[in-house]
Order: structure tokens, then sequence, then C-alpha cells
């Protein structure tokens, strides 16, 4: 039984799996390529042959057009393929609506890359499902023990109260385009914030694609157009590159909010001008890696983007084989 | 502590003077005493307990997290307090948290090693926020941007009376305050305060402006120099002394020698000036004895202080405030002459006869520890508040500089999509050095036109500050220039503003920093 490290290997161009002659999320165009789900860092245009779940390529679609890729083959969660010498299969990962780990089984071995991954419950997603597994790549984007977030409840809850103590003024939260605009709506609902939310232009093609694939956001409004004074008292989502920028200046005395794993550190939040940091994150946190990791009982971990070295650290002490795996092109969590 | 802990964190966020106040008000509705009144206390600084040392939080910490992991995340997030309170895990089955009023109570029995094995007891009961807010609580290094006064003002808008009511009972009172809730509440009497050296509210002038002297009897008013120190009160009674600041702090700490000085019974209002020889020293020597919680014996040697006394508002238990001013100043100075008094010297009159000649001597008024000049009607009494008519202040004219745009920042709340805050320097051998920053002074198209001019002519970014190509020239007024050994310029500027911006004006012909130093004062 070959140490899976003898066919699957970090190259300049991503990890590559070479019985199966494809790549995972490559960072440049690739012939073959098997995609764990649409962030621009992990799914990328024009590869030639695409591999994802339908969600994840309705998402490409979307993002790139024409430039999705060759041929974009759906396979559904929980099903067996076979490319080359060896067998896929996509499970989710929790991470966004359509995010799969990606399982392969060659010469009797199996390894699980995770992608990014959280394991708390999402409205917009199905939740984790943990593999069992030789081998488990494994992100760390939050792998420091400083990063616990906060039940959802709790920072929903945060926003709710301060949209109650500030009714005169907007509140406009930076999302992520992908995930967490979606997620932070749902959640909304879930705790009763039946109100139109009003949308940044650049949210708005994303939340469409969600709504086609049945998940529901509830009402929503173009933010662009809206009149000033029709935003006092209203919540706001907006990329995180807009919310304090030129293009809130339109907004009536706007309440900075931000939600994002990285706001549990205060001064970034504060680097940034955020007044309401929310930390909702859809990376696992310290404590969901470092019980996934024993919860898959692989015989070895590599560690991929984050905090490779703290996340090492701690599987050592859990007794576990832990190193580093370099791929190219993945980036932190960017706000 | 959770809850006091949530609005702390909330503060910390909320740039706004009036987001401020309504977390506070919010607070002090929804809390119970006596925790809302501890709360109170740690907004206004007034809890006192032996603060624990960062070194036995860490080995708190050490206990319980490996050393490694530790020492990542701390170099990760920068600030002690914070990374160990994200980093303390979890034990489950932990007490319920404790709250605020419990904390103080035990910690005010507790030595600074004892202290070490309650924290570790209350940092399992608590959340995250708790936690951080507890850990900087109990070293001291509780900042969330809120000032006593602001505190206090969140009290008196929601009982819906003038702040000056707070201050006059105060200092009266002693935490939790739930006197003063149960009065603010309109359950309970006003707190006594008789007997007790108790703050008055201060009298202030109005900025005066050109034309207002055309519609004003010379003849009716009273002229002094207007120091440059801070302005204090001086309350002595019941034996007890304290010496307030200009917004009802209690400063005294930092000034035995003015208290060592100060009479029984009295009330006197005056400038905190450093003097050497009977001679005004700059602010910034004054600025070495402020903002301290004691004074040493090198400091006392070095930076003598002195008040520089104008008003008396109360003498042996007599109120002073309804006289007129020129019967309290009779009585001050006739009190003052009855006496030798150590560190206390009379601000005098100027004698004038015209207001042209009240305005050459403020021309000529270049002298050091001279901010300008005060006008006040002889004949009115102590107001509290800033009455429009009776005082008036006369600064002098500002110096000015012409300067060039070197950095600038994002502002904050209201202004934080706009770069505000300005970096400026001047020429010394043929490269600019920054002799400055201001944040103020233009109108909001100006602002709007500078920030569009900061991001197009941006040669650098870090983080929030950009560095701009060096050709906007700002013309800066200030009250002063001082050596300061803090900045590479060797120089600092009091009270710096934007007075014009010089679109026209070429960066090659702004001023020289040897300029500046011929300004020092």
């Amino acid at each position: 039984m070959p140490n899976p490290a003898t066919w699957l290997k970090p190259t300049g161009k991503g990890l590559y799996c070479e019985p199966g002659d494809f790549y995972i999320d490559p960072a440049r165009p690739a012939p073959r390529a098997v995609i764990t789900h649409g962030h621009g860092d992990h799914a990328r245009a024009n590869n030639r042959q695409v591999l994802a779940t339908a969600e994840t390529i309705a998402i490409m679609r979307s993002r790139f057009g024409d430039e999705a890729g060759g041929s974009l083959q759906p396979l559904a969660y929980g099903e067996w393929v076979a490319l080359g010498d060896v067998r896929v299969k996509l499970v989710p990962a929790g991470h966004v609506l359509g995010s799969a780990q990606v399982v392969l089984e060659h010469q009797g071995t199996r390894v699980v890359i995770s992608g990014d991954y959280k394991r708390r419950p999402d409205p917009t997603c199905p939740p984790f499902e943990p593999q069992s597994c030789d081998v488990f790549v494994t992100e760390a984007t939050f792998g420091l023990p400083v990063f616990r977030h906060p039940p959802d409840a709790q920072e929903i809850g945060r926003l709710l109260h301060s949209m109650r103590l500030f009714p005169e003024r907007c509140h406009v939260v930076g999302v992520y385009a992908l995930g967490k605009c979606q997620r932070v709506l749902a959640l909304l609902r879930r705790y009763g914030y039946a109100e139109p939310v009003f949308l940044h232009g650049a949210l708005q093609a994303m939340c469409e694609v969600y709504e086609r694939l049945g998940v529901d956001l509830g009402p929503l409004l173009p933010a662009t157009g809206a009149r000033r004074a029709d935003l006092a008292g209203r919540l706001i989502l907006a990329p995180p590159s807009a919310i304090s920028d030129l293009w809130s200046r339109r907004l009536p005395d706007p309440v900075i909010a931000m939600a994002s794993g990285w706001m549990r550190i205060r001064q970034r939040a504060r680097q940034r001008g955020v007044e309401l940091p929310l930390v909702i994150s859809d990376h696992a946190d310290w404590d969901e890696l470092t019980a996934t990791l024993s919860e898959v009982g692989a015989g070895e971990i590599w560690v991929t983007h984050g905090a490779e070295e703290a996340l090492i650290r701690q599987a050592s002490l859990q007794g576990l084989k832990a190193r580093a795996l370099s791929i190219a092109g993945f980036e932190d969590e960017a706000e | 502590m959770n809850d006091f802990a949530a609005l702390l964190d909330a503060l910390l966020f909320t740039p706004a003077r009036l987001g401020k106040l309504r977390l506070m008000s919010e607070y002090f509705a929804a809390t119970p005493d006596p925790e809302r009144g501890w709360a109170l206390a740690a907004l206004t600084g007034e809890l006192a307990f032996a603060e624990v040392k960062p070194m036995q939080i860490r080995e708190l910490v050490l206990g319980r997290v490996d050393a490694e992991l530790f020492g990542w995340s701390y170099d990760f997030v920068g600030d002690l307090a914070e990374t160990a309170s994200l980093i303390w895990p979890a034990r489950p089955g932990a007490n319920r948290a404790p709250g605020l009023s419990e904390i103080v109570a035990e910690l005010a029995a507790a030595t600074r090693a004892s202290a070490g094995a309650r924290l570790e007891r209350w940092l399992d009961a608590l959340d995250a926020t708790g936690r951080w807010a507890l850990l900087k609580l109990i070293t001291g290094g509780l900042r969330v941007g809120v000032s006593a006064r602001l505190a206090k003002t969140a009290l008196a808008e929601r009982a819906q009376i003038p702040l000056d009511e707070i201050e006059a009972v105060w200092h009266g009172l002693a935490p939790p305050y739930v006197e003063l809730f149960a009065w603010l509440e309109g359950r309970g009497p006003r707190p006594e305060t008789a007997g007790k050296p108790t703050f008055h509210p201060l009298m202030l002038a109005q900025a005066l402006a050109e034309d207002d002297l055309d519609r004003l009897d010379p003849g009716s008013y009273r002229a002094e120099w207007k120091w440059d120190g801070i302005r204090v009160q001086l309350v002595a009674r019941g034996g007890e002394k304290r010496l307030y600041s200009r917004s009802g702090d209690d400063i005294g700490a930092a000034f035995p020698d003015i208290l060592a000085a100060m009479p029984a019974d009295i009330v006197l209002d005056g400038e905190l000036l450093v003097l050497r020889d009977g001679e005004v020293m700059p602010f910034n020597e004054l600025q070495q004895r402020l903002n301290r919680k004691t004074a040493s014996a090198r400091m006392l040697q070095d930076y003598p202080a002195w008040v520089r006394l104008y008003d008396m508002l109360d003498e042996a238990g007599a109120d002073l405030r309804p006289l007129p001013f020129d019967e309290r100043r009779s009585r001050l100075e006739s009190w003052y002459g009855a006496g030798p008094r150590e560190r206390l010297d009379l601000s005098p009159l100027i004698p004038f006869a015209s207001w042209d000649e009240l305005r050459r001597l403020r021309e000529g008024a270049r002298a050091r520890g001279i901010e300008g000049l005060m006008l006040k009607r002889r004949d009115a009494p102590y107001l509290s508040g800033r009455p429009k008519g009776p005082w008036f202040k006369w600064k002098r004219g500002a110096l000015t500089v012409d300067a060039v745009l070197m950095y600038a920042q994002r502002g904050h709340g209201k202004r934080s999509s706009f770069y505000s805050d300005y970096t400026f320097g001047a020429w010394r051998d043929g490269a600019l050095v920054p002799v400055g920053k201001a944040y103020s002074g233009f109108t909001d198209e100006e602002l709007k036109r500078l920030d569009r001019w900061v991001r197009d002519n941006t040669v650098e970014r870090y983080g929030p500050v950009r560095e701009v190509a060096q050709q906007l020239v700002l013309e800066i007024a200030f009250d002063s220039v001082h050596r300061s050994t803090r900045h590479k310029s060797g120089l600092a500027l009091r009270f710096p503003r934007v007075h014009r911006i010089r679109w026209d004006k070429p960066a090659s012909e702004a001023d020289t920093v040897a300029a500046l130093e011929r300004l020092l004062t």
C-alpha cells in the first residue's frame, strides 16, 4: 500500500492526483479539475473538464459564464465515479452551498481533501459529513486557539439589538458574495427578521443562484437606487470592500458591521473601521478543527492554507501525525 | 459581569458620542443596583484594588494551554488580555458567571497573590468578552473611550436633568451609588452634599467675536490675562481637600504640593501652572505632571505647580456665587492679602480705558504662558455653564505655517470612509520632516475635496494610512510650538488645525523646520 504522498502531490498548479490525472482546485487552468466549492481561490475559469456538485457548477456558471469550463460534469453527494485508476466521491463540507470534501480511493488507501469546511449547522447547505480515512487534508484558516466562534444566534442577536437601539440609522453588514451573504440572510429569517433586506449590486447574482437552487432568502431589494431616507432603520448587505468606502457614503449614518471570523480580533475590526463586528464564519474554528482531526481517525494529516504550524503542533499533542502541505493558489479568507 | 463586558465591548467599537450615550443609558436602565453602580464606578475610574500583574495572567494561561500555541496566538493577537480571554479553554460545569459586584467585593479584600486564584475561577465562569473585560479591569488597562464626564452625561440625559446637577453631588458620593440612582429615578431625595468637598460647576467664557466689542461698554468689564495652563477648582471643606479639573475629575493625587498649600474651608477658581521664579513655564512642562496617579519627589522639584487664582466661590461656608464679580474679587484679594499663600498667587486685573487699548495689549501678548485675554462683567454673578455675555475669552491670534501634506489616515465614525487625519511636514535639508497632525479646520466640502485628492495622489499604502505625493500645501494654524523629543523634527505644535488649503502654492515654497524653531516659546 503506497503512501498517498507518492500519488497525490502539491505542484505549482495545485494539488495533482497522478493515477487519476486530475487536479483538485487548480490555481491555473487544467485539463481535468475536481472543484471543492465556488469561492474564487478554489474554482477558477477555463478548466477543460470540471467535476463538481451541481450547485458548484451553477455557481461557476453564474460567475464565469462561458468561461466556466469546457465540459462541466455534475456529481451528486455520495456517488462514486472512476477517474483513471482512482475512485472519487464528493461529500458535504458544510462550507457554502455545493461545497464538498473530495474522497479519493486508490490501491486500498483513502484520502479526504476537506476543501474549506465548518462543523456548525448552516441553513443554506447540508452539514459536513466526517469520513474515516487514511490521510485527511485539512484547511487551517482559523488554526489558532484564539479562534472560537460564538454561536450564530448570539451574533445575529447582537445585530438585531443594535438595530433596535439605533432605529434612525441604517446597518450595513460586510459579507462575501458567495456563502456568507446568503447564510446571514437565512439566519436573520430564522431568528425572526422578516423585513426586506437591501442588497449591494455585487451580491444580487449569487442570491439569485441560491434561490434558484431552492434556498429561501426572504424579501430582498436592491440598495442601488433606493432613496436615502428610505434606508434609515434598514439592513443592507454589501461586499466587505464597499462597507467603509465611497459606496457607503450615500447611506444614512450607517452602523458599519462585518460578518467574518477575523472579527474575533478587536484590533483587526478596529483597523477596518468596523463598529459592529459579527463573528460569523464559514470556516471551522479551532475547536471544530481539532475535533475533526480526532473524528476522522486518519493516520496522517496534511495541513494546508492558514496557521499550519499551530494545528500541526496541536495534532501532535493529540497523538496524531501531521505535516504541512503547501498548495499554490489558496488565500487566507480575504477580508 | 458578562452584560457589563458586552457594554464595554460595544463602547470600544462605537465611535460616536451619541452612540456611546445610548449604550450606557440602556445599560443603566436594564441593570439593577448595585451592579450598575459598580459599572458606573468602573467607567468613571473610581474603582481601586490591588492590580494583577500581566505575569500572573500569563502563568494562569500557561497552566491551561500549551506554551507554543500560546506564543503563536499572542504574536497574532498582540494584546495579552485579549489573547488570554480568547484562548482560555472552557471548563465544562463551571460556576455561574460572577456579577461585577461580587468581583469588586472579593478583590477589595484580596491581595495581589490571592487575587490570582479567584481570577482563575472567574475566567472559567465568564464568556470570552467577559474574560476580556475582567482582565482589562484587573490590570488597570480598561480603555473604551468613555470619560467620567460622558458616563455622567448618560445619567443626566436619562434623568433629563442638567449634567451640572450630577457634578454638584458627585464628589459627596461613593460606589455603588445606590442613592444617586434612587434620586435620578425619582425614588429618593437629592443626595446631601453639605459639609462635603463637592465640585462646583464652572462658569465658562464665550469666545469673543470681533464685532461683539462694538456692543460692549468697556467700563462694565474687567480684563485678565488668559493663562496657558489648565483650569482647576480648589475645594476645602469639612477637613477634606480636593483639586478638581474643569471636567470635575479629582486630580489631587498628582498634586500633593497644591493640596498641602490649600487653606481650610474655601472654594477657589484658578489656573494650574508650572512656575519658576514667578515665571510661567511652557504648557508641556505642566503636561509632565498631568494624567498621573502620583507625583515623584523629582517631579515635584522639577515641575513646581502653582495655582494662579481668579475667583472665589465660597469662603468659610458662605456661598459667594450670587455676588457680583467685583465683590467676589475684592473678597479674594483681601483673603489673599491676609496671609502668606504658598503655591498660590493672584491673576492680576489689567487696567484699560478703551477696547483699542486692550486690543494693543492683546497683540503684544506673545509672552510665555499667555493665550490671550479674559473679559468679565463687573456685575455678573458666578453662573454655571457658558452664559452668553458675562464672560468672554479673547484669544491672541494663532500662529500659522505652510506645511506639506505627507500622509492621510481614515477617520472614525462618520468619517470612516474619508481620509480626514492629515500628517504634514516642513522642509529640512531638502527633505520633508513630519511636524504634526491635524484633523479639523476644514469644511465638509473641503474634506470631500481633500479625500479625493488623497485617493488620486496616493503613492503608498500602509493599512489605513496612505502616503501621498509631496505636492499639497496646507496652511496650518496653531497656538504655539514646543520642543519635543518624541518627534523626529524635535518640535510639537499645540492645537494644530488646517487653516487654509493652499491648492495654489507649490510645495517647494512651504516653510522649513528652522522657520518653526524661530517661533518656539
